[in-house]
Order: structure tokens, then C-alpha cells, then sequence
């Protein structure tokens, strides 16, 4: 087991180089000056030229990456062309908003997927199982922005029932940073659960019409052990999987649901930066979410192999 | 009858002291102010922040006229190469070092030296900054600078701890200290800026706000539901197109002032390869566009009636504006007649610009408007870094573009229009005009520089390097228990006066 996670962790070196060079040379190609941007109505060219000499904008571009790589290998990872910040600060502070947002969207996934998956599945072409998928599919169809402004203006306007927007530590009021989150992580939980609800039902249907379904219910099972102990654990596989490549799906929406909600997190950091050609900052961002990307894999595939003791052979 | 009399003074006291009790205001803002250090900072917003943060040697009122804030007085030598200064007594700044003349020296010399100082242009006038006295600053110049006064009523002239500004260096915009009405407690990038009451400010008595949070909310949906929800006191930047719905709320009041800038469209007329083009060469071209455009109904569409039609880069309610110049009305036929004075039938434009909704739907009327005098404009929509790039590079025929505009009138053209200007991106280089801007910077009799600026503005309004499309409003949306906010057209938001009731 050990081995296999030391391996996997191997192969991911090369992995967050290559993500490294294809960032580092793609925000090279966008057009728009970094300096010029930050600059904004003030372009003294005496500290614009003092500017990309300090930031190494002037040298060749290998050169520039070769820099950035060996002070990114000591934790190094820049300044913000925009706010002078170490990138490093500003992820660590971005970070936690955003593991918070992913986790209450995952809870909201998981609590509303999952259990209308497996109803679906039982209650397989009944009126359940339709009114389950027009469900998943309105989640699925809905715009985030657009589910996020009505939300706003119905929850928070007319009934003033939670704040607008905004953000609160969890440590330092975790009531209200829960009440902050709330319409965020529904937002953004919605559409994943349209998703898992969808795979939760073909996975449970698959496993539903396998023998050894029939041989329990034929032996007597009460029908709840059959769909929850019998199926259900068969059917979570790949439902493990999925919520792994689910959790890029959400890091990519969160991008959308800070910025409508003003939740400060890695979205809207990256979002900004990208419009400021803030580059360290975007450079920063991808490699730490590749890195988590990665490590969120990792712990599926080994969650993967302590459900199924089938695959604890083959390690 | 005593307590009678007793209970009703305590109610009233009660009562009286209720609203002033810990007020809190919760601004929200249309983005995150940069680097919070006058000397390295360039954005809108940050300047709103510094106007509670920080107080400048000079500002500005409602009607752009320049008083003194940290000083009390100037006055020009004879022949406007030396500026003295008397300062204000017993400021502190909010880490109780005195405000003097040294302090100012050593900010006049922080901005003009440190390597990423952005006021080195603004104060590059400016050969020699001295103490004269305990409260008496002498400025000499190199040459004749009368705008030097207006800069200092903006970042360049506003004062920092010089020690926070020793210990800290280029790194200050973590913590902040200045000599304004708050100061400063915390920051979280990206989401807000938290003020405080600062007890021993000079004008304390008239402050009536204990704590002050400022949140950045770009998109203005989410800001003004921000507001009705009751999680924001105020808001800057109010979408026009919302105007009237705050208008019809009973519980919010609604405020704009016409701004300093201007919207407009810069034309390349000697900016590179691309520059070389009828419509970069012959001002007949520029002049039939301008023509073919109605302002008034521009901005009664776009704008909701809240922007000001405009030609020139000064509003037409500002004291610079040129009268004998007014607005034009739309006159297809003249327009039509100078395309074909010009030998042409139809005339290829392409026009860069920001890919907001704003703009594209504005620059969409008039791309109609003047595809009926000849002109078929194809437009090119980017977003705003790379058309910045394109613009300043010349990799453009006509590029839209907009100015948040400065309170002495040289801050709205001499940059611009001047053969040597930093923001020349035109590159529009005339002599004559060159003549009449520098003329008009260096005199301080502003009837003289009145003159100055008229005559430069009847060439301009010929030539027609850049054509001006109007004067967009800053709009602020409020509850109505706050009072004593007046609009500024310089769009900061000042807070001496300010009160919200409980």
C-alpha cells in the first residue's frame, strides 16, 4: 500500500511540471501587458521600465520559467504584481475559504444526489424515478450566475433571511460563516448533485439486476438490506471515482459562485489575477489546485481500494 | 414633577445618544483597492478608501474648488517658481507622530524616490522640497508648475507617518498610517478593508462614524441587493440602469454628480503602420464621425439620462469648458457632404473596444449611427489589459476609451495631446497646441490659462485626434438613515459629516 502511494506520488512530479511550463508559457502568449495593466491610468515609463526589471519581465521567457522554478522548489512562489503579497500568503489565506465552499457543496451534493439516486433506481420508471430526473436535469440546466442573483434577490432582498454575500472565518463565527456559506455551497452543490444522482441511479441499477440481488431478495432479505447493504455498498465504487473528478468540476465552478457571491476564495483570485496578468498569482493558484487536483485522486483511488478488498489483491 | 422631569431628560439623553453609539458603515465597493501606499497606488477606489485613511495637504469640494486640509495656506512667488506652504498645528498622524514641516519634506521626497513611487510624473516639477519652518513647506520648481497645487490634493499630496514609512519602506501598504479621520485595523484581499474611528484626528468632532468596513462587490446585481438587504449602508457606482428603481425605493435615497472625465474615442493618428489611413489622416473623416453621432441620444439609451453629452474633455458645467464650442447636433447631411469632400463613398472603420456590456451597447447605437453617414465600423471587442496593450503599442484604428478625469484641467488633456505626453497614444503632436497647454501650465492666473485652454480646444475641436462622446455620472445609492453625504464629482466618498441613525 505504501509503495503504491509513494509511486503515485512520484509520478506526480512530472505531472505538476508539465502543468507548470504549459501555465507559464500560455499566460505568456495572452495579449496585454502585466505592467500596463497594473499601471492603469498612471504610465510613468520611468517605473514601468523600473517595474519589468524588477519583475524579470524583460528576460527570455525559459529564462523567466527557470527562475520561477527554482525559487517555487525552495516555497518560493512571487509577489502579486498587484498587491505586492506573497503568493504563497495569498493561497494559504484563499485556501481555507475555498476547502469550506467545496466542502458544504459536497455535503449539499451528497445529501440531495445520492439519496434520490437510489430511489430513482428502486423505484425504477415509476412516477419517482420521473419526477428524480426532471429534477437532476433542471439542476443540471440551471446557470449557476443565474441560480446565484435569484437566490440573492429572493432569500436575502425580499425575505432577508441570509446575508447577500460576503465571507466569514469559520473560526472566528461559525455560525455566521455558515449562514454566509449556505447559498453559495446550494449553488454550487446543485448541479453536482444532478450529476451524482444521475450516476448513483445507473450504478445502483446495474447492481440491482445483478444474481446475487435476486439470491438475497429469494432468500427472504427484507428489501432495505438488499438496496442499502447489498447494492448500495457494490454500486458506491464508482461513485468514489466520480466525486474525485467531480472535485475539479467544483473547483471550476467555484470560479463562477465567488465571484457572484463575493466569497474571497481561489476562484475569484484566480479570476482577478487573470484579468491583472497578475502571472505569479496565476502561476501559484493552478499548481496548488493541480497539486490538491492530484492529491484528491490519490485518496479516491485509496478509498477505492479500502471498500473493495477485491482490489487490495491486486496492490 | 421632578422625576417626571428627571425621566423625560434621561429618555431624551437615551434617545440622543443612541444613534452615536458605535455607528458602523458598510460601504460596498466596485473593486478591491490595490496597494494601500499613496505612493505606489494607482486605482479608483483606493483613493475612496484614503479619504477616510488619509488626509492630503489639500482638497477638493463639490464644486472642484482646491482648500487647504493639512494646509491651511499657499501662495505663489511672482513668478510661479516657488510655492510656500503653511501647515495645519496639532495633527497627529494615527501613530502619534507630529505632523510638521519635516513630515511633509520627507513625504514629498519618499514619493519622488522610491523605486515604486507612482507620483515621481506628478511631482516631476518639483527640484527641491524644504522646511522653512516648524509649519512652513517651500516648494521650487523647475520650472512654472501651477497644477502642482491639484496634485497635491490627490495621492501625491497625502501624508503618511514618515516613521510607519522608515520602518516599513516599500512594504507600508500593510499597515497603513496616515493623518485622516480613520485609521486603519485590518485588510482581507478581495473581500474588505476594515477602518476605525482615529480618537486624536484633527476635525474629530465632526466625525460621527466609529468603525468603517469597506467590501469590494464588482458585479452591481449582487452590490445593490447587497444594499436593499440592509448588509450594506452604501454603494459606489450604482448601475445606471438601476437608477430609477432606487429612485422608487422609499427606504434608499440616490445621489450622482457629473464626473471629472470623460468617454471618448482615440484615434491613430501617428501611432505606427496602422495609423496610415484615411480616417488616421484626413481630419474631414473624424470631423464627418463626430457629426454623425447623437450624444443626447447616446446617453439617454446607455446612460439612462444620468451621463452628460460632451465635446470637449471638460464637462459642460465645468468653469474650462469652452462655450464658444458647444455640443454638436447630429447633422448627417454635413457629415455625408465632408465624406465626400473627402473622396469617399463608404469609409472601413474598425474600433477596439472593452468587451463590457456597457460599452458594447453604446458603441452598437453609434456604429449604427454613423454606418448612416457612410462610415461601416466593424467593432473588435477585447478585454480591458489587452486593449490597453493594443492601444498604447498603435495596434489600432479607433479605440474607445475613458479618462476618470482630474480636478485641474491640465490632468484632462495636457498628457493626452501634447507631442511628448506619457499617455499620448494617439500620437496627435502639434506645436501650436503644445505651445498653448504649456503655456496654460504654467501661468497662475487662471483667466489667462482660461484663454489658453479655449484657443488649444478650437484647434482640437478641428482636428479632432481624440473625439470626446460625453461625461459619465457617479451614482451612490444610500439608506436613508445615513445623512450629510454630499455627491463629489471627483466620486470619493467623504465621511466628515456623515451620520447614520440608529
Amino acid at each position: 500500500m505504501y509503495t503504491y502511494i509513494a509511486k503515485r506520488l512520484l509520478v506526480a512530479i512530472p505531472t505538476l511540471l508539465i502543468i507548470s511550463i504549459f501555465v507559464f508559457s500560455l499566460q505568456k502568449l495572452l495579449p496585454g501587458d502585466p505592467i500596463l495593466a497594473m499601471a492603469g491610468e498612471e504610465r510613468d515609463p520611468q517605473v514601468l521600465e523600473f517595474l519589468r526589471g524588477k519583475y524579470r519581465l524583460n528576460d527570455p521567457v525559459p529564462y523567466q520559467y527557470v527562475h520561477w522554478l527554482g525559487a517555487a522548489l525552495q516555497g518560493d512562489l512571487g509577489i502579486s504584481l498587484r498587491t505586492n503579497q506573497p503568493v504563497l500568503q495569498l493561497v494559504g489565506e484563499k485556501l481555507p475559504v475555498t476547502i469550506q465552499l467545496a466542502i458544504m457543496s459536497m455535503i449539499f451534493a451528497f445529501a440531495i444526489g445520492v439519496p434520490m439516486g437510489i430511489l430513482a433506481a428502486v423505484k425504477k420508471n415509476t412516477m419517482i424515478d420521473y419526477i428524480a430526473n426532471i429534477i437532476a436535469l433542471t439542476g443540471l440546466s440551471i446557470p449557476n450566475f443565474w441560480l446565484g442573483i435569484m437566490l440573492i434577490l429572493l432569500v436575502s432582498v425580499n425575505l432577508g433571511w441570509l446575508p447577500a454575500s460576503g465571507y466569514e472565518p469559520f473560526f472566528s463565527n461559525p455560525l455566521r460563516s455558515l449562514e454566509t456559506m449556505l447559498m453559495p455551497s446550494f449553488v454550487l452543490g446543485n448541479a453536482l448533485a444532478a450529476t451524482l444522482m444521475r450516476h448513483t441511479r445507473s450504478a445502483m441499477l446495474s447492481v440491482l439486476s445483478a444474481d446475487y440481488i435476486r439470491t438475497a431478495r429469494a432468500k427472504g432479505l427484507p428489501e432495505s438490506t438488499v438496496v442499502l447493504e447489498h447494492s448500495f455498498r457494490n454500486a458506491v465504487l464508482p461513485i468514489v471515482t466520480l466525486t474525485a473528478l467531480l472535485f475539479g468540476e467544483l473547483l471550476a465552478g467555484a470560479v463562477l459562485t465567488e465571484q457572484i457571491f463575493t466569497i474571497p476564495g481561489f476562484g475569484k483570485l484566480i479570476v482577478d489575477a487573470v484579468f491583472n496578468r497578475d502571472y505569479a498569482v496565476v502561476q501559484g493558484v493552478v499548481i496548488c489546485t493541480a497539486i490538491g487536483f492530484i492529491l484528491m485522486n490519490l485518496l479516491a483511488d485509496i478509498l477505492y481500494v479500502l471498500l473493495n478488498p477485491r482490489m487490495r489483491a491486486a496492490l | 414633577m421632578k422625576t417626571a422631569n428627571f425621566l423625560a431628560t434621561l429618555g431624551a439623553s437615551v434617545l440622543l445618544a443612541l444613534p452615536t453609539f458605535a455607528a458602523e458603515l458598510k460601504i460596498g465597493l466596485a473593486d478591491d483597492a490595490d496597494v494601500l501606499d499613496p505612493a505606489q497606488s494607482r486605482s479608483f477606489v483606493g483613493r475612496i478608501v484614503y479619504t477616510a485613511l488619509c488626509d492630503k495637504l489639500f482638497d477638493v469640494t463639490p464644486d472642484l474648488k482646491i482648500v487647504g486640509q493639512l494646509a491651511t495656506d499657499y501662495k505663489w512667488s511672482a513668478d510661479g517658481k516657488e510655492l510656500t506652504l503653511t501647515l495645519r498645528q496639532g495633527v497627529k498622524f494615527q501613530d502619534d507622530t507630529p505632523f510638521n514641516a519635516q513630515a511633509v519634506v520627507d513625504n514629498i521626497t519618499r514619493a519622488m524616490t522610491l523605486p515604486e513611487s507612482r507620483r515621481k510624473s506628478e511631482l516631476s516639477s518639483v527640484s527641491k522640497v524644504e522646511a522653512t519652518g516648524d509649519y512652513e513647506v517651500k516648494f521650487t520648481l523647475k520650472a512654472p508648475d501651477v497644477t502642482l497645487v491639484a496634485q497635491l490634493s490627490d495621492l501625491a499630496g497625502m501624508m503618511i507617518s514618515p516613521k510607519a514609512a522608515k520602518e516599513l519602506g516599500a512594504k507600508f501598504g500593510d499597515h497603513p498610517v496616515c493623518a485622516g479621520p480613520f485609521k486603519f485595523v485590518e485588510r482581507v484581499q478581495q473581500d474588505r478593508i476594515v477602518l476605525e474611528k482615529f480618537q486624536d484626528y484633527w476635525n474629530k468632532d465632526k466625525i460621527f462614524i466609529d468603525k468603517l468596513t469597506y467590501l469590494p462587490i464588482p458585479d452591481t446585481t449582487v452590490r445593490l441587493a447587497n444594499l436593499r438587504s440592509g448588509d450594506l449602508d452604501m454603494i459606489e457606482r450604482l448601475a445606471a440602469t438601476d437608477a430609477e428603481a432606487v429612485k422608487a425605493d422609499s427606504s434608499l435615497v440616490y445621489a450622482d454628480a457629473v464626473g471629472t472625465g470623460y468617454m471618448a474615442l482615440y484615434t491613430n493618428i501617428g501611432n505606427g503602420a496602422r495609423a496610415d489611413n484615411p480616417f488616421g489622416k484626413d481630419k474631414r473623416l473624424r470631423q464627418a464621425f463626430s457629426l454623425a453621432i447623437d450624444r443626447d441620444a447616446v446617453n439617454q439609451i446607455v446612460y439612462e439620462g444620468t451621463a452628460v453629452a460632451g465635446n470637449q474633455p471638460f464637462p459642460p458645467s465645468s468653469p474650462w469648458f469652452d462655450k464658444d464650442i458647444p455640443v454638436p447636433a447630429r447633422d448627417l447631411d454635413k457629415a455625408k457632404a465632408l465624406i465626400k469632400e473627402a473622396g469617399f463613398d463608404r469609409v472601413p472603420i474598425e474600433l477596439q473596444i472593452p468587451n463590457n456590456p456597457v460599452a458594447m451597447q453604446m458603441m452598437q447605437i453609434i456604429q449604427s449611427m454613423v454606418g448612416e453617414a457612410g462610415f461601416d465600423v466593424s467593432l473588435k471587442s477585447t478585454e480591458f489589459a489587452t486593449l490597453l496593450s493594443e492601444q498604447t503599442a498603435g495596434n489600432y484604428q479607433l479605440s474607445r476609451s475613458d479618462w476618470s478625469g482630474r480636478v485641474d484641467p491640465d490632468g484632462n488633456i495636457h498628457q493626452f495631446i501634447t507631442c511628448k505626453g506619457g499617455i499620448n497614444d494617439t500620437k496627435y503632436c502639434n506645436p501650436e497646441v503644445d505651445k498653448l497647454l504649456n503655456e496654460a501650465r504654467a501661468s497662475t492666473d487662471d483667466a489667462v490659462r482660461k484663454q489658453k485652454y479655449d484657443a488649444a480646444a478650437v484647434i482640437l475641436n478641428d482636428d479632432l485626434p481624440i473625439i470626446y462622446l460625453g461625461h459619465q455620472s457617479w451614482i451612490w445609492a444610500l439608506h436613508k438613515n445615513i445623512t450629510g453625504f454630499t455627491p463629489s464629482p471627483d466620486g470619493m466618498i467623504r465621511l466628515v459629516g456623515v451620520k447614520k441613525a440608529g
